[in-house]
């Protein structure tokens, strides 16, 4: 058994929520995106995007759902492109502040 | 890999490390300063990135651990052996090193400020962090369950001492020792489970929100017994470092 040690994001762990999306998605996008929902595209559930599992020590980001562990989002970075790959959710619902 | 930012995008910003607080044997707090930094939430991280002289970089996310405050904040570590970036923090950085930080970060798992309810704060291990920065912040009644393995391993000790005794907010602090107790504790180790759930937990109907932060196995179970217990999954908010026990 490892030594379950770190927090959010830190090292060596096979995978975190999507919490940890904030900084990567934040860097292309300016908005916070966690806080998101999420529909999968497999199992029809609604979850926000800081709840879905992210494998995060891969050249890209992969988020899936924690129900069916259908892949709902993608995110990989080139040099000069972010690719985010959104085929897995059937909808992606924002929240907005109320003016 | 220097990469340009994109307009109006998050970016990187230098940090200066002024202090650092070993917290126990494996985990610290480094206290750094931003400049122009403007407070966070409760609840959120920060991402930190070391670069090598070859231009090598790593980051990973770091809560912040410190009550919100402008131009300095404070994050708590734990080493992750073979880690990349922990045991650097925890073990070599120093005051006056620089790193880069971006944040603060998320919006899912923070407790705002304005939000009347009580919170129920449930933390295993490392995942006292994010807590203990809802703790320092609390105005509305606050409850923390904390799991360790041992006191040892428990961060925060005496801050969560004070917190309970001098806080203006009332603040509980109930921990569950899964290894060893402390000497005169008048129960076994033992896990974290219904019993002491319900002894610590709001009733059912009261209006609460709760935080649950840990290792994975730990977020689902204690998020399954709130659930269990008639919390509202709504009301829960989580967050998860991984699919280890403990």
């Amino acid at each position: 058994m490892t030594v379950p040690t770190t927090d959010v994001g830190a090292d060596d762990r096979p995978w975190v929520d999507g919490n940890a999306l904030a900084g990567p998605l934040g860097e292309i996008i300016g908005a916070d995106l966690t806080v998101a929902e999420l529909t999968c595209a497999g199992c029809r559930m609604t979850r926000p995007l800081a709840a879905m599992r992210v494998f995060d020590r891969a050249p890209g980001l992969v988020a899936r759902c924690p129900g069916c562990e259908n892949v709902v989002m993608r995110l990989v970075r080139t040099a000069d492109r972010a690719l985010v790959d959104l085929r897995g959710s059937l909808v992606v619902s924002i929240p907005l502040p109320i003016t | 890999m220097a990469r340009a930012a994109v307009p109006g995008g998050l970016t990187w910003q230098p940090a200066t490390v002024a202090a650092t607080r070993a917290e126990t044997a494996t985990a610290r707090t480094l206290v750094l300063d931003v400049d122009g930094w403007t407070g966070h939430v409760p609840g959120q991280h920060v991402d930190v990135r070391l670069s090598a002289p070859d231009g090598y970089m790593a980051h990973r996310s770091y809560s912040i651990s410190s009550a919100p405050g402008p131009d300095r904040l404070e994050v708590t570590v734990q080493a992750v052996i073979d880690g990349e970036v922990s045991p650097h923090l925890v073990e070599v950085a120093e005051p006056g090193d620089h790193l880069e930080i971006r944040g603060p970060l998320g919006g899912w798992f923070v407790r705002r400020p304005a939000d009347p309810r009580p919170a129920l704060l449930i933390g295993g291990g490392s995942g006292v962090a994010p807590l203990m920065s809802m703790v320092r912040a609390a105005t509305t009644p606050t409850r923390l369950l904390y799991s360790t393995r041992s006191p040892s391993d428990a961060l925060f000790t005496a801050d969560l001492a004070t917190a309970q005794a001098t806080g203006d907010t009332p603040v509980a602090v109930t921990h569950v020792y899964t290894r060893v107790v402390p000497s005169g504790w008048p129960a076994p180790p033992r896990r974290l489970d219904a019993d002491i759930l319900a002894r610590v937990a709001w009733p059912r109907d009261a209006d609460v929100v709760a935080f649950v932060c840990g290792p994975t196995g730990f977020v689902e179970t204690v998020a399954d017994l709130l659930v269990d217990i008639g919390y509202n999954p709504s009301n829960i908010r989580t967050e998860r470092f991984g699919p280890t026990g403990g």
